[in-house]
């Protein structure tokens, strides 16, 4: 690990892609990348709890963004106020703006459920429902309107297929997906928020229940998918950061400190305390 | 020498001291548990020694037939019972069931306050209930039409308001053991909140659900206050034709088990004793029967695996 | 690095938008202003039935309370004939019998649910909090039928007639005789509903009680095991003084069932004056009257009119008389479990 460690500090795992990171200008100065996500000044609290500080941040389309920090950093938090999952909390509030597409999430108009369409989520733990593998794949499709046969069908294969996990569920469908291994499950979720067809995927530590093969074949989906989706993945784990990501976001105690092209934030990051926390000093 | 000698000794009687008292406290504690299931045990005892005996098919089948008790029944408690149980059913589940969903979801002051006053509701006599019903229900109607009131519906009413808080409760305290991660995954994919509990939430606690329901009826299936006041009881079915089907009278009065083993108990007849002895043991059986069921249901599993 | 094959550019899996979906249906955009006002509304019911219960009896006992005023709950005569109604022994048997009750049912209880809490080996926990749920389940009347059958004919002959033959010679014993053991033994009395009435709260309060042990944190316990404390030092100076509100609010709990627990009681006590002037008696072995028995007995052969009115008063005062005690005791045992809870 330690040889990895060091490595990346030398050769940025970044270079070995071709899209990203040819410069080291943040993404927000960048033409070519189209922006999708927009915060300006967020602020959110807890009750009294003052979570997050002033945010300020773009995220580009399709590519994906990670967001790193201690925990209780506010990283989690800040991933929630982009498809409002933070509004089931009690005594939540959020000033400043959050726009999709240029359009204002909070905006009193906008309905939640057709922005968390738009905005999917893998969590933490796999979560799939107490029902069969086919129909926790349509249970998106379903309650937004699709009732065909045989377009679900399709559904199922096509996401099953794009999650890598057609082959190993393909003759089991109608099987409790309960009868998964945690990666497996953790893959069926990511299939069933694909199902939806959002155009931003947001991944709230998905692998940190996983062991390190399940870990490796769900970063390797993200790279899969990052063509076609924006990914904003929140991670304790550095190296996945910089494996996965093209953007890399410090949280520290609710400020966003530093936010970057990945290359930069784990080369030659500007703030010093970004620095002691990629390389290992604290967090 | 001599010193320690006893300072140690007074310490060991302490100990031992300590150690009786510790025996004997805790055997008072196991003689007290044994002593609610000897209880148990006598009742049950002499329910099935008085009362087996009288159960036949004729019970089930016949009315009462005060010339030769023996061929008589009580088909027509046991009807009632049912009827009633269907009718609090009606008011109870939706009312029950909804107002649960309600104090899941809604957090704060004023669902605090519901989740308290259901308690507090639970907690009022059914004899109160049942002289409201008659205040509200059975009077009224007696004053419009002389000689009615006293049905099947205002027994229902009655004990249909006896259920929605029991409901209310279990049904809450059911869908919390949902893990909050199923409602979460559900939500983001877009999914309303009503989408949600319909097809997420609900399903995964279905057993848990039917066993709360099925607790409230056994429950209510026993209560004679509130009937008092409000079914009058009789001793024949009282129907009526609807396109040719017949269906129970709801207006008209009914009979229940527990009113017509209340009314034997307390006659003087021995016969009438053995009967309501006969129908005790039919409504422990119905009560049994439903929390046996409750419980196999769930079995402490929410979640079931398919 | 080089075992990192993710170089490939994406093997285009799903290219994204392939579904149609149709416009947001009416249930997607309305569904939940539904959802959550239907299901407000059911949650009202639970006022709406308190407040209706408490007008509606106030209603129906108006002409009473307009006729008697205080005197309702401070004089003894209940006079169909004359019209004239008030409930002080009906009030004193509830609360007397409440109270026998009690006596009985706490230690029990409580004991009970130490031992199923504490001591009883895993095995035997699920069988026997079963079987005290069962005890919970059997109806009232039932318990009334045994009362009348099983319980009664035993209590009077080896219990009320041995004492009534008893004959004692010391001061206190007489004196012990005269309040409590006074009148003759026939059976239905305060001592018969006591009785039934501790083993119908027995259950309730045990639940109750057992889980408010359950709920306090092992980390106390061991604390106390650490200190070299035996189990019953450690249950009675730890574990109980933790749970003392608790306790007694599951207590209270149990109080408000015997309060208005009907028809066992109605067939058990007699529901006839003890024969003393004031119509109040301590003696055990006395018949009497709850309210709740009297409601049940009278209400077959009331009068329309002023007598009704009376009788539905009996509901209202048992009504605001269990209103309060279930308030303090859900509220003494909900701070306890938040305390408890937030102790951890």
């Amino acid at each position: 690990m330690t040889n990895i460690a060091s490595q990346d500090k030398q050769t940025p795992p970044a270079l070995s892609r071709p899209v990203v990171n040819a410069s080291a200008a943040a993404t927000a100065n960048r033409p070519d990348a189209k922006s999708k996500i927009v915060a300006k000044d967020v602020d959110f609290y807890y009750g009294d709890f003052h979570a997050l500080k002033k945010i300020n941040i773009v995220v580009p389309e399709h590519q994906v963004t990670a967001l790193i920090g201690p925990s209780g950093c506010g990283k989690s938090t800040f991933l929630r106020t982009l498809n409002r999952m933070n509004d089931l909390i009690d005594g939540t509030r959020l000033t400043g703006s959050i726009t999709l597409d240029g359009a204002d999430i909070y905006d009193r108009s906008r309905e939640v459920v057709g922005l968390r369409k738009q905005v999917g989520m893998v969590f933490q733990k796999p979560n799939p429902f107490p029902m069969t593998i086919f129909d926790n794949i349509c249970y998106g499709p379903r309650i937004h309107g699709i009732r065909n046969r045989k377009l679900l069908d399709e559904v199922v294969e096509r996401t099953l297929r794009g999650a890598a996990l057609w082959d190993e569920v393909k003759d089991k469908l109608h099987k409790s997906a309960f009868a998964l291994s945690g990666g497996q499950q953790q893959r069926l979720c990511i299939a069933r928020v694909l199902a939806v067809e959002p155009d931003v995927i947001l991944m709230d530590e998905p692998c940190s229940a996983l062991d390190p093969n399940s870990t490796f074949r769900i970063e390797q989906l993200m790279e899969d998918l990052r063509g076609h989706y924006t990914i904003v993945i929140v991670t304790h784990n550095m190296q996945q950061a910089a494996r996965v990501s093209q953007q890399t976001g410090f949280f520290l105690r609710g400020e966003l400190r530093e936010f970057d092209d990945t290359s930069t934030i784990f080369t030659n990051p500007s703030d010093e305390e970004t620095e002691a926390y990629v390389s290992g000093r604290f967090g | 020498m001599v010193n320690n000698t006893t300072t140690v000794k007074p310490h060991r009687s302490n100990v031992t001291r300590r150690k009786i008292a510790n025996r004997i406290m805790l055997t008072l504690c196991m003689l007290a548990s044994v002593a609610a299931v000897t209880v148990l045990g006598l009742v049950l005892f002499f329910l099935i020694s008085k009362g087996f005996s009288s159960i036949n098919v004729k019970f089930f089948t016949q009315l009462p037939n005060h010339v030769d008790e023996k061929a008589g029944g009580m088909s027509q408690s046991i009807y009632g019972t049912l009827v009633l149980l269907g009718l609090a059913s009606v008011i109870g589940l939706p009312l029950g069931i909804l107002g649960g969903i309600y104090q899941l979801e809604a957090k704060g002051k004023f669902a605090s306050a519901v989740r308290f006053f259901t308690d507090v509701l639970n907690g009022i006599p059914s004899i109160v209930i049942g002289i409201f019903v008659y205040a509200v229900w059975v009077a009224p109607i007696a004053k419009l039409h002389p000689g009615t009131g006293y049905s099947a519906f205002a027994g229902g009413f009655a004990l249909g308001i006896m259920m929605i808080p029991t409901i209310m409760r279990t049904t809450e305290e059911i869908l919390k053991l949902v893990p909050f991660s199923m409602r979460e995954a559900s939500l983001g994919l877009g999914a309303t909140r009503w989408r949600t509990m319909w097809s997420v939430v609900l399903p995964s606690a279905r057993g848990g659900v039917i066993t709360g329901i099925m607790l409230a009826l056994a429950r209510i299936a026993g209560e004679t206050a509130p009937l008092l006041f409000t079914i009058l009881g009789n001793e024949f079915f009282v129907t009526h034709k609807v396109y040719g089907i017949k269906v129970p009278t709801l207006t008209a009065p009914i009979d229940a088990l527990p009113l017509r083993i209340y009314n034997y108990a307390t006659a003087v007849d021995p016969e009438q004793q053995r009967m309501a002895w006969a129908g005790a043991v039919v409504l422990i059986t119905l009560i049994l029967v439903l929390s046996i069921a409750a419980r196999a249901a769930t079995r402490g599993k929410v979640l079931e695996e398919k | 690095m080089t075992t990192t094959p993710i170089n490939a550019p994406a093997a285009s899996p799903a290219s994204p938008k392939k579904l149609v979906f149709p416009k947001a249906s009416f249930s997607i955009l309305y569904g939940d202003r539904i959802y959550a006002a239907i299901t407000f509304l059911a949650s009202l019911s639970i006022f709406g039935i308190i407040v209706w219960l408490a007008v509606q009896l106030s209603q129906a006992s108006g002409a009473s309370i307009h006729k008697f005023g205080w005197s309702y709950i401070t004089q003894s005569n209940w006079d169909e004939t004359k019209d004239i109604y008030g409930i002080l022994p009906y009030i004193f048997g509830t609360l007397y019998s409440s109270f026998l009750a009690l006596l009985i049912a706490v230690p029990i209880s409580i004991g009970s649910a130490v031992f199923l809490s504490e001591l009883a080996p895993k095995w035997l926990r699920t069988p026997m909090t079963f079987l005290i749920e069962l005890l919970a389940a059997i109806p009232s009347v039932v318990y009334g039928l045994w009362g009348i059958f099983v319980m009664l004919p035993w209590l009077k002959t080896h219990v009320m007639n041995p004492i009534s033959h008893a004959h004692p010679h010391n001061k206190f014993a007489l004196w012990l005789f005269d309040v409590f053991f006074s009148g003759n033994p026939y059976g239905p009395s305060m001592l018969a509903a006591g009785l039934i009435l501790s083993i119908m709260v027995i259950p309730f309060i045990t639940a109750v009680t057992r889980d408010i042990l359950k709920a306090i944190p092992r980390s106390q316990r061991e604390g106390s095991y650490a200190l070299g404390a035996t189990q019953w030092e450690t249950i009675s100076q730890v574990v109980f003084p933790y749970a003392k509100s608790g306790i007694v609010g599951a207590v209270m709990l149990g109080l408000g069932r015997a309060l208005g627990e009907t028809m066992a009681v109605t067939m058990l006590i007699g529901n006839q004056s003890p024969g003393t002037p004031t119509g109040i008696s301590f003696s055990l072995f006395q018949p009497g009257y709850t309210m709740a028995s009297a409601l049940a007995n009278k209400f077959t052969e009331a009068a329309q009119g002023i007598n009704t009115s009376a009788l539905a008063e009996i509901g209202l005062v048992l009504f605001f008389v269990t209103i309060v005690v279930n308030m303090a005791a859900r509220l003494l045992v909900f701070y306890t479990a938040k305390d408890v809870a937030g102790g951890k």
